[in-house]
């Protein structure tokens, strides 16, 4: 039990560490805004690694939730009057919500039908998005008003490294934590075994239905904060391949591992901005790169590297 | 009453192609417990080669074999060089697989082609039909003419031939049907091959209606994979009728109530559904072994 706890202190050091050095060799201010962006997706992957990677449940809808926390801080103080920061708890709120009430029929089904149905929910969340224009600017989008907090008013790419980075700090360290709690343990229990777990006195459907509305609420608010970023919002941040982004990152970096889910989002977010080089060549490119992660390092890249690591230390020891 | 007509014509035309199209996901899925959500690519090359062809001078009949011999080996590669070597992972790492060679191809049809929509000629004219009030196209009758040609040329290749035993038997249990001699490698091929062949037949059929372009096949894994869930994954009869059914929804929904929430009746269908039978209309009850 002691090592585990210092790996996980590791992994957040680590993260600490990255986040305060990364500004000392960036050269501009493009490579802030590219950093910020892989912390807010990272957030919304470790969201989902608790729901893929711990309980061992698909879900192939989740940028539906991104989509509704990026909307939440639009439509909030847009329409409603509300402040961004209201909006983006209210978001949460709305997220977890909708995650709670559809989560238990969702839940019960096994395999590839709980990854239509939540492949459902995402689409269905990214079409009401599209199509209700009065509120939400339909396909085109919408602007999004500035952040202030305090009178302060959060903008600037070097602002927002520091803003996401935070977040992505306290999101880390959550889930981190997460998996020693009875909570943590048992949604290992019911990712190996749910037989076993109901067994064992794990209220199955109960657990399934906490790390569902965990990542929602996750992936809402990293939706959130993209949207206060960008200062705009797009119904393609709600759709069915930023769902798939949000699950290859997961499974990229390692299913299980929180390091794993960052590594993920840093892979995912970057390979894009480098291959907008090859320009018309960009999506045949992205394509042919997930399937050749996933034929060759399908255990993740966080777990081959553990492997290796190990294999290597065994050989010197040896 | 005509306009009821109506609908139940473009319901069941739109329906057969994603009955065609969950026929092709079930024919993978049987094969290999691979969920191929570059089906719907098949759908845009059959159509794109085509109209491509025809373009440069090619006579349609010849331009349309041509594009299903396409789809044909773009299937044949896809499962040699893309689940071939990643045999036994996870069904999520074949999902995210599955998705990245539909993302390749469309970036391939990006290059290739280029980024506009394309029609082919309506095989027999564009002057509607009237059939007591209603105005039917032509190319609809080919699109369901092809679908049930298709569609009994599947089932009896099942149920007459060897072959076509061999894909059954693999289907029910993989390892015995390894052990009675069956080489259940060259039926996933067989699978892949034969899911392209009927995907680009499909989008032959139905571009004449609704136009392709590189991103067309998206939409129709969606609605395809939903079709084939519906009626109960890995129940090739239930696939059909899961496509036809969601056709029609849509149709009807789209014609009586709203035509902008067209898209979202195949989900909502598919999700209530789900919430009373876990398992699809057809499909087995699935009894875990502990």
């Amino acid at each position: 039990m002691r090592s585990f706890s210092s790996s996980r202190l590791a992994t957040l050091l680590i993260l600490a560490a990255a986040i305060a050095a990364l500004p000392l060799i960036f050269p501009s201010g493009y490579y802030f805004r590219v950093a910020a962006l892989v912390w807010i997706s990272a957030l919304a992957a470790i969201g989902l690694n608790v729901l893929m990677g711990q309980a061992g449940q698909v879900s192939l809808g989740h940028a539906g939730f991104f989509g509704i926390g990026a909307y939440a801080v639009a439509i909030g103080p847009t329409h409603l009057g509300i402040p961004p920061w209201a909006s983006l708890l209210l978001g949460a709120v709305l997220a977890g919500g909708l995650a709670y009430l559809v989560g238990r029929p969702v839940l019960r089904l096994r395999g590839h039908y709980l990854a239509i149905a939540t492949l459902g929910l995402g689409v269905l969340v990214s079409i009401v998005l599209t199509n209700e224009s009065r509120w939400t600017g339909g396909p085109d989008g919408m602007p999004v008003p500035r952040l202030i907090l305090f009178g302060w008013r959060v903008s600037g790419a070097e602002t927002w490294y520091w803003v996401t980075g935070g977040a992505l700090l306290v999101g880390t360290w959550i889930a981190l934590n997460l998996t020693d709690t009875p909570t943590g343990r048992a949604l290992r229990a019911l990712h190996d075994s749910e037989v076993a777990a109901r067994v064992a006195g794990v209220d199955v459907a109960r657990y399934k239905l906490a790390a569902f509305v965990i990542a929602a609420v996750y992936a809402s608010l990293a939706g959130s904060l993209l949207a206060l970023m960008n200062g705009f919002i797009t119904p393609d941040q709600a759709g069915f391949l930023h769902s798939v982004e949000f699950v290859t990152m997961v499974v990229v970096g390692g299913l299980g591992s929180v390091a794993g889910a960052i590594v993920g989002a840093v892979v995912l977010v970057t390979l894009p901005q480098l291959l907008t080089a090859f320009q018309d060549y960009q999506h045949l490119m992205l394509g042919l790169l997930i399937m050749l992660f996933m034929i060759f390092l399908r255990e993740g890249i966080v777990p081959s590297l553990r492997a290796l690591w190990r294999l290597r230390a065994a050989g010197a020891a040896a | 009453m005509p306009e009821f007509l109506q609908f139940l014509f473009s319901g069941l035309t739109v329906g057969a192609v994603y009955a065609m199209v969950a026929l092709g996901f079930t024919l993978i899925y049987n094969a290999s417990d691979v969920v191929n959500f570059a089906q719907g690519e098949f759908v845009m090359i059959g159509g794109m080669v085509t109209a491509f062809l025809g373009y440069a001078g090619v006579p349609l009949p010849l331009a349309a074999l041509l594009a299903i011999a396409v789809a044909i080996v773009v299937g044949l590669l896809l499962h040699a060089l893309a689940i071939e070597p990643a045999r036994g992972a996870s069904a999520v790492t074949l999902i995210i697989i599955t998705i990245g060679a539909s993302i390749f191809l469309r970036g391939a049809a990006q290059v290739i082609f280029d980024k506009q929509a394309h029609k082919i000629p309506a095989f027999s004219g564009d002057a509607p039909i009237t059939f007591m009030g209603a105005a039917i196209l032509p190319q609809s009758l080919w699109v369901l003419g092809g679908a049930v040609v298709t569609f009994v040329a599947i089932f009896l290749f099942m149920d007459r031939t060897l072959l076509g035993k061999a894909v059954l038997a693999t289907a029910s249990n993989r390892l015995a049907a390894q052990l009675v001699g069956i080489n259940t490698r060259t039926v996933m091929a067989l699978s892949f091959g034969a899911s392209a062949a009927i995907g680009a037949l499909a989008g032959i059929l139905i571009t004449p209606i609704t136009l392709t372009s590189y991103d067309a096949g998206i939409l129709l894994a969606l609605k395809g994979f939903a079709a084939a869930m519906l009626g109960g994954m890995g129940n090739p009869l239930g696939a059909v009728l899961g496509g036809i059914l969601l056709g029609l929804f849509e149709q009807f929904s789209a014609g009586y109530v709203s035509s902008s929430y067209k898209d979202a009746v195949a989900f909502i269908t598919i999700l209530l559904v789900l919430f009373v039978m876990p398992s699809g209309l057809l499909g087995r009850r699935a009894v875990e072994r502990v």
